[in-house]
């Protein structure tokens, strides 16, 4: 289908994007790398009267870098990661899940940013970002705040992110060498969304690790037991089945049937299996 | 409408678009430009794949609006090329066509793959066409034709050592 009649700009810098979202009684949307937006526009599952295009913003699209942080504009593609044209923080973990994340031509347009701001359940980089234990920088026409990722995911396809406000960065704190990861994306097709979805990261010299489930009915869920169980590295498997089944039913507002608990808990397994090698 | 200013196959235009008016239809509706076929119209199918600076990208989930200072190359505009040449005489002598409708897309694809050094084996061929929905053929003989093409082009410029 087509989308229903819009009004478009291209942002020339962030102020005037934060202005456009702040017009009284229109609907705005903003657009990073449009792979969701347009095709959502396109079935008219979302009509807004006006996309306002931050794709191209010099300040969106940087990356920098300090000792321990890598700190990635919001309209970085996913292609850059997985070409590794950016810096990783992450030893090898975001370019692979670059890789597998829907289709090169959606990859050289789609953005790390619209990604986590969309909040798709089934999506890759929330998942992944809160694994990493990464923050959001949230811009307003008044301030400016951080919100860790794992707060900043509230729900299916919800966020902290007020209808006024832009996500402009994601900083995502370096692993150290003797970091280790998994990641396991079940999907019957590649490319394709994910039915589940996991992350383990595992870092000793910092003391952390964690462990989330994504494609999830919710937001990512961090699972606590499993996390315990992966600070220790030798991983027991008959532990690490029991640990996870405890945070899959503990996490009540949760509606798995049979079938996706059963992926999650392989998905989790696996990626921790990885993580713990 | 919108004002674009962008470079469509070699040539620059300017021209007013509506803005919703997507990039697939720009190219097809104004400048007969019907090589890109649109499909499913949400980013799947990938027959409406063209070269948005260079790289693939989705015309049907591009807004024409925001091509302004961007150079697109539709499937029209690599006649040329040297790496389409080679998937053009391959496709062709082994039959990776059927009813034709995938097939722009998949030529822009394959492109890709080759000038990416991503055409080196069967599953990674495959593994690259995933974004491309083939209905007709069951992809062993586009596989093979990219696959008997990047041997036949050898090391492509940008290509993984």
């Amino acid at each position: 289908m087509k989308p229903a009649a819009v009004d478009y700009v291209r942002a020339r810098s962030l102020a005037e994007a934060l202005d456009l979202l702040a017009r009284p009684n229109v609907e705005a949307r903003v657009m990073a790398g449009g792979q969701s937006l347009v095709a959502m526009m396109n079935l008219r599952i979302a009509s807004p009267d006006l996309v306002v295009d931050i794709a191209r913003l010099p300040e969106l699209t940087a990356v920098t870098e300090e000792e321990s942080t890598v700190f990635y504009g919001a309209c970085v593609t996913h292609a850059a990661i997985e070409d590794r044209r950016v810096p990783d923080p992450s030893r090898g973990l975001m370019p692979q899940v670059a890789e597998g994340l829907a289709y090169r031509a959606i990859r050289n347009r789609g953005t790390l940013g619209g990604s986590l701001a969309l909040a798709d359940p089934a999506a890759e980089w929330p998942s992944v970002l809160i694994a990493l234990d990464a923050a959001a920088v949230i811009a307003g026409r008044n301030a400016t705040r951080s919100v860790m990722c794992k707060e900043f995911v509230t729900g299916v396809f919800q966020t902290r992110l007020a209808e006024d406000e832009i996500l402009t960065t994601i900083w995502v704190p370096k692993l150290s060498v003797e970091a280790r990861w998994g990641y396991v994306k079940l999907a019957r097709k590649s490319g394709e969304f994910a039915a589940s979805l996991a992350v383990a990261v595992r870092d000793p010299a910092r003391g952390y690790a964690r462990v989330v489930v994504g494609a999830a009915d919710g937001a990512p869920l961090i699972l606590d037991n499993a996390t315990r169980l992966c600070v220790g590295g030798a991983l027991d498997h008959a532990a690490a089945r029991s640990a996870i089944a405890a945070d899959l039913a503990r996490a009540a507002d949760r509606q798995f049937d049979d079938f996706h608990r059963n992926l999650h808990a392989v998905a989790a397994l696996r990626a921790m299996t990885q993580a713990c090698a | 409408m919108s004002r674009v200013r962008f470079r469509l196959n070699g040539a620059d235009l300017a021209e007013d678009v509506a803005s919703r008016l997507s990039l697939a239809d720009l190219l097809r509706d104004r400048h007969n430009l019907t090589a890109t076929h649109l499909g499913c119209e949400h980013g799947v199918c990938g027959a409406c794949t063209v070269l948005i600076d260079g790289e693939p990208a989705r015309s049907c989930l591009t807004l024409a609006a925001a091509c302004d200072e961007r150079e697109v190359e539709s499937l029209e505009g690599l006649v040329a090329d040297p790496i389409i040449a080679a998937l053009r005489d391959s496709f062709h002598r082994r039959h990776a066509v059927q009813c034709g409708f995938c097939t722009p897309g998949m030529l822009i694809s394959a492109r890709d793959l080759i000038r990416r050094g991503r055409a080196d084996s069967e599953a990674e061929i495959r593994a690259g066409l995933a974004g491309n929905l083939c209905r007709c053929t069951g992809y062993t003989n586009i596989v093979s034709a990219i696959a008997e093409a990047a041997v036949a082009l050898g090391p492509v410029e940008g290509r993984r050592t």
